[in-house]
């Protein structure tokens, strides 16, 4: 045999590269050095090349087979596989993680999908109208990014604010109409309650609560009120006025008759100082009347008026904030003066502009006579 | 022209009240109106357009031009406030004229006032003319001869005034509802609201319709009747206008005792200033109303 260099070498090389030393990935770099410049840094700097492409064996290379992430990361990948993104490309973990060879632990400040991160790079695609109508989705990244999770979290750092995976998840996401899924209806007081115990706590106490828990699909959750990408700060005036429209989604009828009252007009015009849906009824934990604990049982209206009206007593607090006028049989007294009302105003205006109309015709005759 | 009677009615008035018109220099000119008349219709038509422009704001609220006037107003607390304001100036003048014509009645028996031809009770004849004013306008007839107040006049200052009662206690018991629910259930807090907004439209309507036209747009007084703002018609007004009063005031040789000065230019201007601002302010109000009805 003729131990030329030109046999020798590649020899050499390929029995380096098969004990897998990092010396050995040091010989990948004389032709690869474009993949070693933030490898060292990267959480998979301790690692050698063939760790990974591990089907190299020889110089030059045969059978260059795709690396098997889930060869480590078997849960993280298994996810995937079965979520909304497993058709989502060839390479999914690199859509999120980024380049292959200069991977950060998510704990990195750095890393892609570190939590002030994370919303630009699920944005890369969700924030993509074409991609976003090709799969009818809704522009989220925006409406997310001005929320006050998106704000807290990408404009001022606070860690404490849901980023996407908050609430979807990471490598499992699954469509809401999964019934797994943290964000199907029926996990939604859940997914927000991780953070906002409190709220999530009154909620499933309130009527709004036992409805969703007993399977009523009517009865709201967290995000049909609060919306899922657009949430807004709650004590900012203009997130109030769009309530009395929020609960009127499913309660019109008491939109309606809410219309006819003082509180309703001071709120058309656009002030806050009124009663609103809420000022009277609670939020988190609305219970019917017929509920001790309800701010509008029977005992604990004066307090409930009481909020914003000085001095209330029971005649007070029998006024009907939710009067109908065309309902004579639960309010007789007030349908009676509505149709009396407008029989009134009906006849009289009526009456007088013909009056006033034959007045001005037989005047303008008079004039032209005397013409 | 008689100098000999003319010259007694420059009196004080038209002394201390500058210049008279030249049109009307030469016309006899008589009392209609006593100057705490005018000022309580001149009290009663400003704070009724006050009323009428913050009511309404509110009842159409939902309306883009009531959001826009409440803000540019400074907020619905400055809209409250006025609104609440009038009502109490309103309220007032209401109170005193009552007053004021019980006195007249009962201390100082002037009993004219609640019945005769002079008084603003309505009487037979009051129906009889409001007969014979249709077929009038139907060209079958004369035009009624009419008193001191027409059927017209009588009818306007009695929805004004069963009007105020109305809207009064409503917003009374609207604005002071925890004293008031100690008398009445708070069903009725309901219909005060509901009776409240209706009576004002039915107010604003025939304020701005009806008794504009009645008083001031016919017409016979196009674009104005300056009278109430004056006090004085001449003598020509009063006999066509109120052939059975000037009748009477003849017959009883009272007629001189009317006879007043021709209004100042400056008071016949103020009132055509008033009366326009007036007129003005309760068309647009009345186009905005009608608006935001066929829109509701």
């Amino acid at each position: 045999m003729n131990w030329s260099p030109a046999v020798v070498l590649p020899l050499v090389l390929a029995v380096r590269v098969m004990a897998a030393s990092p010396s050995a990935s040091a010989e990948c770099l004389t032709c690869h050095d474009d993949k070693g410049a933030n490898f060292k840094d990267s959480v998979h700097g301790s690692m050698a090349c063939t760790d990974c492409h591990s089907t190299i064996r020889a110089y030059p290379h045969q059978n260059v087979a795709k690396v098997q992430c889930d060869t480590c990361h078997q849960d993280p990948v298994k996810g995937v596989s079965s979520s909304v993104h497993s058709q989502a490309s060839p390479q999914a973990c690199q859509g999120c993680h980024g380049d292959a060879h200069a991977i950060l632990p998510a704990t990195d400040a750095k890393s892609s999908v570190y939590p002030t991160n994370l919303p630009r790079t699920c944005g890369k695609c969700h924030g993509d109208a074409k991609l976003a109508k090709q799969h009818g989705l809704t522009q989220v990244y925006t409406e997310y990014m001005d929320s006050i999770h998106g704000f807290a979290l990408t404009k001022d750092g606070l860690l404490v604010a849901a980023s996407c995976s908050s609430c979807h998840g990471s490598h499992k996401i699954l469509s809401k109409k999964d019934p797994a899924s943290k964000t199907n209806i029926a996990n939604i007081a859940d997914t927000c309650g991780t953070c906002h115990a409190g709220p999530k706590q009154d909620y499933l106490a309130g009527i709004h609560g036992q409805g969703s828990t007993t399977g009523n699909t009517m009865a709201p959750v967290c995000t049909d009120c609060h919306t899922a990408h657009q949430i807004t700060n709650v004590s900012t005036a203009a997130w109030q006025m769009k309530t009395t429209a929020t609960c009127g989604k499913c309660h019109r009828e008491q939109v309606e008759t809410y219309r006819d009252t003082f509180h309703a007009q001071v709120s058309a015009l656009g002030y806050i100082e009124t009663a609103h849906c809420w000022d009277c009824h609670g939020f988190h934990d609305i219970r019917p009347p017929t509920d001790p604990k309800s701010t509008i049982a029977a005992a604990n209206l004066k307090t409930t008026c009481g909020k914003c009206h000085s001095g209330v007593n029971a005649g007070f607090v029998s006024y009907q904030p939710h009067a109908d006028r065309r309902n004579f049989h639960q309010f007789p007294l007030l349908f009676t003066s509505s149709v009396f009302m407008n029989m009134l105003l009906a006849s009289v205006l009526g009456f007088f502009a013909l009056h006033t109309l034959l007045w001005l015709n037989r005047s303008l005759a008079e004039r032209r006579g005397k013409k | 022209m008689d100098l000999a009677t003319t010259a007694p009615i420059a009196e004080p008035r038209s002394a201390a009240g500058g210049q008279p018109e030249n049109q009307d220099q030469g016309e006899r000119y008589y009392a209609r109106f006593t100057l705490a008349q005018r000022y309580l219709h001149g009290f009663l038509a400003v704070t009724f357009l006050g009323l009428a422009m913050t009511g309404l704001t509110l009842r159409f609220s939902s309306a883009g031009w009531a959001v826009g006037l409440a803000h540019s107003a400074g907020g619905f607390g400055t809209v409250l406030f006025f609104h609440l304001f009038c009502a109490v100036v309103l309220t007032g003048a209401f109170l005193v004229h009552v007053a004021n014509v019980v006195y007249r009645i009962v201390f100082k028996r002037e009993y004219g006032l609640a019945w005769g031809p002079n008084s603003l009770v309505p009487n037979l004849k009051d129906i009889r003319d409001f007969v014979q004013q249709f077929r009038w306008f139907f060209f079958r007839g004369e035009k009624p001869k009419f008193g001191r107040y027409a059927y017209w006049d009588k009818f306007d200052y009695w929805a004004v005034f069963w009007g105020m009662v109305i809207i009064g206690f409503s917003g009374f018991a609207m604005w002071f509802a925890p004293f008031f629910a100690r008398f009445i259930p708070g069903s009725w807090l309901n219909v005060a609201l509901l009776i409240h907004g209706e009576e004002a439209i039915l107010a604003v309507g025939f304020i701005f319709a009806i008794h504009f036209f009645n008083t001031h747009l016919r017409p016979e007084n196009f674009p104005l009747d300056l009278v109430i703002f004056t006090g004085r018609q001449t003598e020509e007004e009063l006999k066509r206008r109120h052939p059975e009063e000037y009748a009477a005031l003849v017959a009883a040789g009272e007629l001189e005792k009317l006879r007043v000065a021709p209004p100042p230019r400056w008071l016949c201007n103020f009132g055509r200033a008033f009366g326009a601002t007036a007129i003005s302010i309760g068309f647009v109000f009345l186009g905005l109303m009608i608006a935001a009805f066929l829109r509701e």
